[in-house]
């Protein structure tokens, strides 16, 4: 697959990849967890990229002309949005299914957005480089939790930031991330999220420090039942997010 | 992002007051969506509409933010005083049951009486300088939703597309219709017949409603000494009204509004509009949105049509801007559930008012109007209460959108 948006797919798997798109962006269907879950991260996205690069807060394309890249992309959730607010954003997942998915449906919303079907060591020994890099909810389905975390951080430029989401390793986060959200609500497939992958603020924290990344903030993220919304608080135990910056040149 | 002349983030359909206020509100917050309002009436024919409308202080602090109250105040009569009576047609003295005075807030009266061309005009003014387009003399015939879209033909085969379309298209909407939205309706067999007397006397900024048997006769001041007259009667009786000669039209008018202003003269052309309880089961679906009657068509018996419209344009308003400022697909059903959680709630709750409102009043039974006027004795009595209706009235209740609240989005 080459990376300017053209596929050797044929026309029946193109439908079905339109299908999947579909499904990947019905705010009823297998991914309303996310859907629900994207308003508090754009949010957040949103007032802290604003904040740390001085952008002009009334703008609707506050984020134009810095590069984004958004690391396990999925059906491209995040990767719209950040266009639609200015950013060029690469969109990169391991996943060819994807990719070819995110790229059917930003086709489909009129963005245009560089989405590859590939790795973030690829990018990073590829010499790419980017003012903000997403890093949300992938940690904790990676192999290595220390070179992954270095090769994101090397695609960091000099004054960007890097945003990583996950979810924490407590007895709280096993009961509601994993049986609760799985077993119970069956939100997510079984198997979704494996306890022992789950990374905790300290294991990050050692993670990002040979990297030359100064972590800025952490915020928890949890969920009202009442209102059926997410929320930021101070609370890191189950979802948390980390705000890290490479130190300016 | 350049966009071709017929594509559009939003498309409102209808040019009254819901669809230009929902066009001003989110120009003026996210100037750069790029907005239209279509129209099915040719060009001017909204000069023509000779009706008043009783703004509540909330959405005059909307309008206030919005920049457009500015160029109606000139215009816009208080009501600073309503009083509620429970009478027969004959009876020469009305036992006034309810009386309503002072300010919602320091110096804010509780609605304004305004001619509605007033009110269209400064929405429209508004409208051009923030870049909204409007088209009359579109009418739309159909519309589809495609991935990311919603395409819509006119019958001269025009066509527009848009992320999402609003549809502010009155109580019979047919893009609500075309959109499978079903409703829930209830015919009163009566109508609300409209027009402007002028009387010798100031009416002082006094509003009264009196329920009379056929159904409630309000008067609304206007500028000068002019009042505008909503007056329910049976369909047939208000149908052969509208059609008798100005002097029968006038003795009846008297019979009702009394002389206590001295003589009266009907200034316009009696209009009889058939009243109904219409209320949408849902607000919105994929690229589609209600707002004002096209979302609920309520009796006016409690003045409340106008400002659960603007309630509307304002919760509508707050929900698509902030999802333009994180990105969103505007259009999609995640962003516009909330503005239909936000609103149905309250509507449902107001429709049902009204509606149990006009049948406990439309009636002559003896039982029904002992235990009604003591009703509204204690309601007169009891202060907690008067304040409840009164700040109802003034459209203050419930969880406030920022507009109607008078902040900027």
């Amino acid at each position: 697959m080459t990376d300017t948006g053209q596929t050797t797919i044929d026309s029946a798997e193109v439908e079905r990849f339109s299908r999947m798109a579909a499904e990947w962006w019905d705010p009823r269907g297998k991914f309303r967890p996310l859907h629900k879950f994207n308003p508090v991260r754009l949010d957040y996205i949103r007032q802290s990229v604003i904040a740390h690069f001085g952008l002009d807060a009334r703008a609707t394309r506050p984020f134009d002309g810095l590069r984004f890249l958004d690391i396990g992309c999925g059906g491209g959730l995040l990767s719209e949005p950040m266009t639609r607010l200015g950013a060029s954003v690469t969109g990169a997942d391991a996943s060819e299914v994807n990719i070819e998915v995110a790229r059917i449906h930003a086709a489909e919303s009129g963005l245009d957005i560089d989405y590859r079907a590939t790795t973030a060591e690829a990018l990073a020994d590829a010499g790419e480089r980017f003012d903000v890099v997403l890093n949300m909810e992938v940690v904790e389905h990676v192999a290595d939790v220390n070179l992954y975390m270095r090769k994101c951080a090397e695609m960091v430029k000099p004054g960007g930031l890097m945003f990583i989401a996950t979810i924490n390793r407590t007895m709280k986060a096993w009961g509601l991330a994993i049986f609760g959200a799985e077993y119970v609500l069956r939100w997510l497939p079984k198997g979704t999220h494996q306890y022992e992958k789950l990374v905790t603020p300290a294991e990050l924290d050692a993670a990002l420090a040979p990297t030359g990344m100064t972590v800025l903030e952490r915020s928890g993220v949890s969920y009202n039942p009442l209102a059926d919304r997410w929320a930021r608080s101070r609370d890191l135990d189950v979802n948390y997010m980390v705000l890290a910056s490479r130190p300016g040149a | 992002m350049a966009k071709a002349d017929n594509d559009f983030d939003i498309l409102v359909a209808g040019a009254g007051y819901v669809g230009l206020a929902a066009a001003v509100s989110i120009a003026g917050a996210a100037p750069d969506l790029k907005i239209a309002v279509v129209d099915a009436a040719p060009e001017g024919v909204w000069q023509k509409d000779t009706r008043c409308s009783a703004i509540a202080a909330a959405a005059v602090r909307m309008l206030e933010q919005l920049g457009v109250w500015q160029a109606m105040v000139g215009e816009a009569e208080p009501i600073t005083e309503m009083i509620v009576t429970d009478s027969r047609t004959a009876d020469p003295v009305r036992p006034v049951f309810l009386t309503f005075s002072g300010d919602v807030g320091a110096g804010e009266p509780f609605a304004w009486m305004t001619p509605n061309k007033i009110m269209n005009g400064a929405l429209r003014e508004k409208a051009a300088g923030l870049g909204v387009t409007i088209l009359q003399s579109t009418p739309i015939e159909r519309f589809e939703t495609g991935p990311g879209h919603v395409t819509l033909h006119t019958p001269d085969g025009r066509e527009f597309t848009a992320r999402l379309l609003v549809a502010a298209d009155g109580v019979r909407s047919r893009l609500r219709e075309q959109a499978g939205i079903r409703t829930v309706t209830w015919d009163y067999g009566q109508s609300g017949i409209v027009c402007t007397v002028a009387h010798e006397r100031p009416h002082g900024g006094r509003a009264e409603e009196h329920f009379l048997p056929a159904g409630p006769f309000a008067t609304l001041p206007l500028k000068g000494n002019r009042s505008s007259i909503v007056w329910t009667e049976r369909t047939a009786d208000a149908e052969r009204l509208v059609k008798e000669d100005p002097f029968v039209f006038e003795v009846e008018l008297e019979t009702r509004f009394g002389h206590q202003l001295g003589a009266l003269r009907l200034e316009d052309t009696p209009r009889a509009w058939p009243l109904g309880l219409t209320l949408a089961r849902d607000f919105v679906t994929d690229r589609v949105a209600l707002a004002g009657d096209a979302a609920h068509g309520i009796h006016p018996i409690a003045g409340q049509g106008l400002n659960l419209g603007f309630r509307d344009v304002a919760a509508l308003a707050e929900v698509v801007v902030e999802a333009a400022r994180l990105g969103q697909d505007i259009g999609t059903l995640d962003v516009l559930e909330r503005y239909q959680q936000w609103r149905r709630f309250e509507t449902v709750q107001m429709g049902i008012t009204t509606d149990v409102l006009n049948r406990l009043f439309s009636n002559d039974l003896g039982p029904v109007r002992a235990i009604r006027d003591l009703g509204l004795g204690m309601v007169d009595r009891m202060p907690a209460l008067k304040t409840f209706f009164m700040r109802q009235a003034a459209g203050l209740t419930g969880a406030t959108p920022r507009l109607l609240k008078g902040e900027a989005l």
